[in-house]
């Protein structure tokens, strides 16, 4: 086994356009649930909404690339106001239905082949991104040394600007949550109704959190699609929620640094294992495929059990993240 | 909370209190003293000065009347009791002055406005403030976070306002000066950079008060603050109920044990069964034989019908019972449930 | 076994894949070529369609190689009319725009010609026809697959306003106790206890080598009730007494979910499969509604099986207990009630009836996702009833069943399904209890 490259790897995705993307993606559900402590079930739907402001702007409306920014933004506006307005008033379950269901809804939708002249239904929206493109300072097709790690010019360009994109998001969001509106924000996580009576109009701040938290969403989405320069309906999949949400309750939710550091851990960890799986010598891969049918076919499903059975004990006993303390969580006392 | 000054509280006797200070003040000023001695004892009786009336207010949940309240009007500037047995409906007519809860029916004003259907967090910045029985103590947020965000208007819990800092540092100051004066008040510095998740239930009580002064209530709404509180600090609280009083606030407080009230109340309220069945001067109702029967008589039993409990009890059966207009049917029928499950699970 | 095991995931779009390599000369000058596979999504392989049938009009048809390519020598260039038989695609398999069966190339001379051919790869419910006008039969047939569907998603729904009902939790992980019960049945179907069992193996069924369905659905059954039983036990009897919050309980729920959903795919593969018997009925003729012998039998054992849970619920020891816990815990504990024992009934038959009910949903098609892709269904039922409530949960299962059916008149069956979130939302906003829920205190 090949320890160097394994670890070479490993230490490049902590750096690499997934967990970039996903780093964004879970700042976005840190505003929800961290902050608000609303349960979105669905911020892939943020995410698609975001991915397809842009290639609909382009594929359908025919326009420039760069408005399709304003049109993914206000996309995830109106998806939040959609879902915000008639659960926010409710009980935290049915945002959490409202939004599961909603996602998944919306990736049939643009998949459907009625809209194929508009999200380009089941083939997605290819080639879309060129402007952002054009706009590399670097060779988009040359290989440039960071550090230890020599990536493309154009994936050089993208992690600048996807890392910057996350670092404003960070200081926007801690800018925000040491502001008495944020103040207000987190008072209503604790208890609604006390900020209720205190004068604090909890269901817009609720709606308001949720509009934030899917803006930025919708921000990792166009990350997302510009750095596979192609829109895909089925990228957009629930299990990708569950990931961000994963990755956020690694890191612990409520706190500025958590996404990022939740999505360094958790890719790093993801290609670690399933670099080290598909290294193994011959003789320990024969002996895998016969006990557990564990495969190159399957190895990528052993990654969303992990997501799963990692989310069950988290939440179970460590539902303020890895390096959140233990008194912290006995406070929690909703 | 340790203070040690002794302070002794007209005709009660015992416990160290915090807050000594206001509370001594509190015993030399009564602002209202006299203004009862030409209001008739009786349930719905007019009041000189009325800041808060209500008149036909009624709520049922899915059939059971959980209050119906036909007049009541609050005496400015006084300490007004609200008492009753459990389940007689207080924490919800509560709700329904304050806006958490809908009437199905009624007229509530505010010094004169229509407050019927106006949502909780206008009230509050009406000056009207509300305490929960259940004290709601900001737990991951620190104390003194707690108490700024009491103050209201505040220009940063604007969302755009609060992107820059200087549009409301300024504010944020006088309110961290203004907060940080009232922990004092209610010796609460020390506790002042913990998290409110770490207070004691008393403590909580406290907070929760002093975090309602920050709103600067002209009618403070306290649901049974002695609740589950020691009875040393049960005396501190006391004495900030009647600093309240002291400062020309108006109080509303619920209690369910008369003796707590006799001290510090102007004026009692009671009601049972969702209805106010006397009023007067703490005098005049411990010796009131209705409201003795209210407490003793048929329903001292009644204790799992808490309004909160009731409300949550209707079944189907309950509620097409309760809809023939037969609510003793259909507490019957959820007592008879119960019952026939409690036999059936002894049983064999 | 074997046959089913051919399609692996099911999932995505099917793609042409372009064979760019440079093509040797054959008898004619000319060709048309392609290859036709399709990705399955959880690898990204690619998966060659053998026997995939391409005509040239005027030159002749050939099926596609066991690599999925194929190639039709022309005599001549000029304009040709190439086509794809949709028949002798694999079950499942289906051209993504059914009006693109039929092309028209323009061959060079001498030219080698891609043809595209895009397949998609779809749930035959996905697939219904679309808007045919209104006429009082197809009113009627949809009506009947609309209770069809109601009475089986009702099965499922209950369980999960039980679970609702006693313990606060919403439990997302609902939807793959559906799964389990379609799984379960499809494993005892073809493997009889001698799955579970290994030295029942020799013997004759429903031992060793399979069981009738009828035996395998009630194995089923048990096996679901068990892991609800289990979930119970193992994980959220523990969570509510070191009490974790019912948010952190939630989330639980979903890496559970995950947990399943994946396990279920890891052990079972993709691929819509079939159970053992009774796969290809004729329907039969009712009236102006036409129903498979299977679907009549199912749905009357539903309609039966829902009415025994209402007389359990409302005649039997247990089911008045777990309507006392449901209305009120506190009250409930108070008169002596063990409430732990009746959460851990409620567990065991609200998975079991799911269980159930993934069976029934299982004589169309049997997936690993099945559950997860009605899991919108199951809410939207749940949520128009009344969260907690049983007998909402039946009323709202009926109801949305008949409304993504009835809905197919109007609008694009592939979106049926979506149907279910406008009434979820629109009752959200008119009535948030739901149609025999309770009023709740909330803002």
């Amino acid at each position: 086994m090949d320890w160097g490259f394994i670890f070479e790897r490993t230490m490049s995705a902590m750096i690499g356009p997934e967990a970039m993307v996903f780093a964004l993606a879970a700042i976005g559900l840190n505003v929800h649930f961290g902050y608000a402590g609303l349960l979105n079930f669905g911020q892939v739907g943020f995410l698609a909404a975001g991915a397809y402001g842009l290639g609909m702007t382009v594929y359908w409306l025919d326009l420039n690339f760069w408005l399709g920014i304003p049109f993914g933004i206000l996309y995830a506006l109106v998806l939040a106001l959609i879902l915000g307005i008639p659960t926010l008033r409710l009980r935290a379950d049915y945002l959490a239905i409202v939004t599961i269901a909603a996602s998944e809804s919306i990736r049939l939708f643009v998949r459907w082949r009625g809209n194929s002249d508009i999200t380009g239904a089941s083939q997605g929206i290819n080639e879309f991104a060129r402007p952002f493109y054009d706009l590399n300072p670097f060779v988009n097709g040359q290989f440039y040394s960071l550090g230890p790690f020599k990536y493309l010019g154009r994936d050089v360009w993208v992690l600048m600007v996807g890392w910057t994109i996350v670092m404003l998001s960070l200081l926007v969001v801690w800018q925000i949550m040491r502001s008495p509106w944020g103040r207000a924000l987190r008072a209503i996580r604790e208890d609604e109704d006390a900020a209720r009576a205190l004068g604090k109009n909890a269901y817009v701040y609720k709606v308001q959190a949720l509009m934030i938290g899917g803006v930025i969403g919708a921000l990792a989405g166009m990350l997302q699609v510009i750095q596979k320069s192609s829109v895909q309906p089925d990228t957009f999949n629930p299990v990708i929620t569950f990931t961000i949400w994963a990755i956020l309750i690694l890191g612990g939710p409520g706190r500025v640094w958590s996404p990022v550091v939740g999505s360094m851990i958790y890719w790093s960890l993801i290609v670690f294992i399933e670099n080290v799986l598909r290294g193994l010598p011959s003789g320990a891969r024969d002996t895998l495929e016969n006990t557990v049918r564990l495969s190159d076919i399957n190895i990528s499903q052993l990654r969303f059990m992990l997501v799963g059975l990692g989310l069950l004990l988290l939440a179970r006993f460590r539902p303020q993240g890895i390096f959140g303390s233990r008194e912290e969580m006995a406070l929690d006392d909703r | 909370m340790t203070d040690e000054r002794e302070v002794v509280f007209g005709s009660t006797s015992g416990g160290g209190g915090a807050g000594a200070a206001s509370a001594n003040m509190a015993d030399l000023v009564n602002p209202v003293a006299g203004v009862f001695d030409d209001v008739v004892p009786e349930p719905g009786s007019p009041k000189p000065d009325p800041i808060l009336i209500a008149s036909n207010v009624m709520k049922t949940f899915g059939g059971l009347t959980a209050v119906d309240v036909e007049h009541l009007e609050i005496q400015r500037g006084a300490i007004t009791a609200l008492i009753g047995p459990n389940g007689a409906g207080k924490t919800t007519f509560f709700n329904l002055l304050t806006g958490f809860d809908d009437m199905d029916r009624g007229r509530v004003t505010l010094d004169g406005d229509v407050i019927t259907k106006v949502p909780p967090h206008r009230l509050a910045k009406r000056g009207m403030v509300r305490t929960f029985q259940l004290t709601k103590a900001l737990s991951r947020m620190k104390v003194i976070d707690n108490m700024k965000l009491g103050a209201t208007p505040q220009r940063g819990e604007s969302f755009w306002v609060s992107l820059v800092t200087s549009l409301w540092s300024g504010q944020e100051a006088e309110v961290e000066a203004k907060a940080d004066a009232l922990l004092d008040r209610f010796n609460m510095t020390h506790m002042r950079d913990e998290f409110a998740g770490t207070m004691s239930g008393g403590q909580r009580k406290l907070i929760e008060m002093a975090r309602a002064l920050m709103t600067d209530p002209k009618l403070v709404m306290l649901d049974e603050p002695m609740a589950g509180v020691n009875p040393a600090l049960t005396q501190s609280l006391l004495g900030h109920v009647k600093g309240l009083r002291a400062e020309g606030r108006t109080v509303i407080f619920v209690e369910h044990d008369m003796d707590v009230v006799r001290d510090i109340s102007d004026w009692v309220v009671v009601m049972a069964e969702g209805q106010i069945i006397a009023e007067g001067t703490p005098d005049h109702i411990s010796a009131n034989t209705d409201v003795i029967d209210a407490y003793l008589g048929k329903h001292h039993d009644s204790d799992l019908f808490d309004d909160e409990v009731v409300a949550a009890v209707l079944d189907d059966e309950v509620t097409a019972a309760a809809l023939d207009g037969d609510d003793d049917a259909a507490a019957a029928i959820v007592r008879e449930l119960s019952e026939e499950v409690r036999q059936e699970e002894d049983g064999p | 076994m074997l046959r089913v095991c051919r399609w692996l995931v099911v999932l995505l779009t099917v793609g042409l894949v372009i064979d760019t390599g440079v093509v040797s000369a054959q008898d004619e000058e000319q060709s048309v070529f392609g290859t036709l596979t399709y990705t399955d999504p959880e690898t990204n392989d690619r998966v060659p369609v053998e026997g995939g049938l391409i005509t040239v009009e005027g030159v002749g048809s050939a099926p596609s190689e066991a690599d999925g390519s194929f190639r039709i020598g022309l005599p001549e260039p000029g304009e040709y009319v190439v086509s794809i038989d949709p028949e002798g695609l694999p079950e499942g398999v289906f051209l993504d725009d059914p009006d693109r069966a039929v092309l028209t190339v323009n061959v060079q001379e001498g030219g080698n010609q891609i043809v595209l051919f895009r397949l998609t790869v779809l749930d035959e419910a996905d697939r219904g026809s679309t808007s045919g006008g209104i006429t009082g039969r197809r009113v009627a047939q949809l009506t009947a697959e609309g209770l069809k569907q109601g009475l089986y998603l009702a099965m499922a729904a209950i369980g999960l306003s039980m679970i609702f009902g006693t313990t606060g939790l919403t439990n997302f992980a609902h939807a793959e106790l559906v799964t389990f019960g379609m799984l379960g049945t499809y494993f005892f179907n073809f493997y009889g206890l001698a799955g579970v069992i290994g030295f029942l193996a020799p013997l004759p069924p429903p031992f060793g080598d399979g069981m009738n369905l009828v035996f395998a659905a009630v194995f089923g059954m048990l096996a679901g009730g068990t892991l609800g039983w289990a979930i119970n036990r193992f994980i959220f009897r523990g969570a509510r007494r070191s009490g974790v919050s019912l948010l952190a309980q939630m989330l639980m729920t979903i890496g559970l979910s995950i947990l399943l959903r994946y396990i279920f795919l890891y052990v079972f593969r993709g691929g819509p499969r079939t159970f053992g018997q009774f796969t290809a009925q004729r329907a039969v003729k009712i009236g102006p509604i036409e129903l498979t012998p299977k679907d009549m039998i199912a749905m009357s054992l539903a309609i039966i099986i829902l009415i025994l849970v209402g007389v359990f619920l409302q005649l039997t020891r247990t089911g008045k207990a777990m309507r006392a816990v449901s209305d009120n815990r506190e009250l409930a504990e108070s008169t002596g009630i063990n409430v732990e024992r009746v959460i851990s009934t409620v567990w065991v038959s609200g998975a079991a009836l799911a269980a159930l009910g993934g069976t029934f949903f299982g004589l169309t098609q049997i997936r690993w996702d099945f559950g997860f892709r009605n899991l919108l269904l199951l809410f939207a039922a749940v949520v128009l009833g009344g969260l907690g409530t049983a007998y909402g949960a039946l009323l709202g299962a009926l109801i949305v069943g008949l409304a993504i059916n009835l809905s197919t008149i109007v609008i694009d069956a592939e979106l049926k399904n979506m149907v279910a979130l406008l009434v979820m939302v629109v009752i959200l906003l008119v009535r948030p209890q739901g149609i025999l829920g309770r009023p709740e205190r909330i803002g």
